[in-house]
């Protein structure tokens, strides 16, 4: 089947996409990098993973009372993207704006893999989205997720840890296989769809700085301009 | 059983699910709404139990992790076919795990109200690629008898059309008697009102379905007939899966 992810997407606007595990710094780096946009007087958009209002009361709920399993998790995350594609993404890159999200269709490839669901299903599943003009993967260790985590609170969640596969008992042993083998996918993930990798350990402003170095790269010859048809 | 030689899955299962003693079977019932097939379904299953079958059914939009998410965001008018299609496609795989592998294992006959190919029809006649919503729905498991209710839109329409609170009713989701708001495609604007959104909408449907019967085989009823007709059709096709006769004896 056509998975729109694998061409270049059509619309005028520019969508700049980052990744990473938990801890990676990921959403502190598309952050900065949205104050500098905004700092440029350019209309940029933001949405974030697992937002849309359609479904988060059911994802909480099943998260809650336990009641997902690795199908019904990939899919309502599915949910909360394809609305989140008609809504926030699709029309501002239509209208020729920049729109910065905060996690994409490979943290589903990666992490839903982990859990257990089928690599290409994944993937199928998804193959209603546009693909990203720049997409980053911010890389770090397990070990410096861990610590970020826990210097901002005293426990892992369950599902970040992937208490619910039965890997250990111990929440941050759990968490250090799963996180590891989500790491293990993401390198993959990054090869075959050509992403940016950042070294994560670098200082915020180092890295900061090569964002958008990239971006502004990459972005040289943007011209806002609205599609009309 | 011998399974060994079926297809279980319809496309990529589910790597993590242990479905190697699928011992019951599941009867798939498809047809549109006002077609009957809650009847037939409430009938059939009384039958099989007389019969000493143990016996469960699952339909469409039913799962307790789903079915309140469905409603409301139904309710709600915003739905683009890629969040109609996942929302039903989590409903589906809630009770794929939940229900229908667990009570084929125990040896139960399911008969299903509906099952993937609503989900195809809808979302190929909304536009979707008929390639993805297959994809998606590939962990489904493949039905031993798919039985198709069918009807054309002349006899459909008196069957639709009858009820004393149709004003009211067709905003709300289905029910028997009352046409709804996503079974007449009015959120593809197909016409100026629900009736003429309806004949529409519902020619597409069963032009989808009767590619799809030829596809995949569907045992098609003519569902226009007096109940007791089509019933015992159904029947008949339950029976040669249940009780397949027995191979005729060579002459002497």
């Amino acid at each position: 089947m056509t998975r729109r992810f694998e061409e270049p997407h059509p619309y005028p606007g520019r969508l700049i996409i980052v990744e990473g595990i938990d801890g990676s710094g990921k959403s502190t780096q598309l952050q900065l990098l949205h104050k500098w946009f905004k700092g440029m007087n350019q209309r940029v958009f933001f949405t974030e993973w697992n937002s849309s209002a359609l479904i988060n009361e059911t994802v909480k709920r099943g998260k809650k009372k336990n009641l997902l399993t690795p199908s019904t998790f990939s899919i309502l995350h599915a949910v909360d993207f394809a609305d989140r594609l008609a809504h926030l993404i699709i029309p501002p890159l239509k209208a020729g704006m920049v729109v910065l999200a905060d996690r994409y269709i490979y943290t589903a490839f990666a992490r839903d893999v982990v859990r257990g669901v089928d690599r290409d299903w994944v993937r199928d599943l998804y193959g209603m989205a546009v693909r990203p003009n720049i997409a980053f993967y911010f890389h770090v260790p397990i070990e410096v997720s861990l610590k970020r985590i826990l210097t901002g609170r005293v426990a892992l969640k369950f599902h970040e840890a992937g208490m619910d596969l039965g890997l250990s008992d111990d929440p941050r042993e759990s968490y250090r296989i799963f996180q590891g083998r989500i790491i293990d996918e993401y390198g993959r993930i990054a090869q075959e769809y050509g992403m940016t990798v950042v070294d994560g350990t670098k200082s915020i402003p180092e890295q900061q700085r090569l964002v958008r170095e990239i971006v502004a790269e990459q972005m040289k010859d943007f011209q806002p301009a609205p599609m009309l048809r | 059983m011998n399974t060994a030689n079926r297809k279980i899955f319809f496309g990529n299962g589910l790597p993590y699910a242990d479905v190697s003693d699928l011992t019951g079977k599941l009867i798939v019932i498809e047809g549109t709404d006002g077609v009957g097939r809650s009847t037939q379904i409430a009938e059939l299953r009384k039958w099989l139990e007389i019969k000493g079958y143990g016996v469960t059914t699952t339909g469409l939009g039913r799962s307790p992790l789903m079915s309140d998410a469905i409603d409301n965001a139904k309710a709600g008018h915003k739905l683009n076919v890629y969040t109609f299609s996942l929302l039903y496609l989590a409903d589906f795989a809630d009770r794929i795990e939940h229900e229908i592998i667990p009570a084929l294992k125990a040896g139960f006959i399911v008969l299903a109200d509906r099952y993937i190919y609503t989900a195809f029809a809808r979302a190929v006649v909304r536009g979707a690629d008929r390639d993805w919503i297959r994809a998606a729905y590939g962990f489904a498991l493949e039905p031993d008898a798919v039985i198709y209710m069918r009807i054309g839109i002349r006899d459909l329409i008196p069957r639709v059309i009858n009820s004393d609170d149709l004003g009211e009713g067709y905003w709300r989701t289905a029910s028997d008697g009352v046409i709804d708001y996503w079974e007449s495609g009015m959120d593809m604007r197909l016409g100026d009102d629900f009736y003429d959104s309806f004949v529409r909408y519902q020619r597409r449907i069963t032009a989808e379905f009767d590619a799809m019967a030829q596809e995949f085989g569907f045992t098609v009823v003519d569902a226009s007939k007096k109940f007791e007709t089509v019933h015992r059709q159904m029947k008949d096709t339950i029976l040669g899966i249940l009780e397949p006769p027995a191979p005729a004896a060579p002459a002497a």
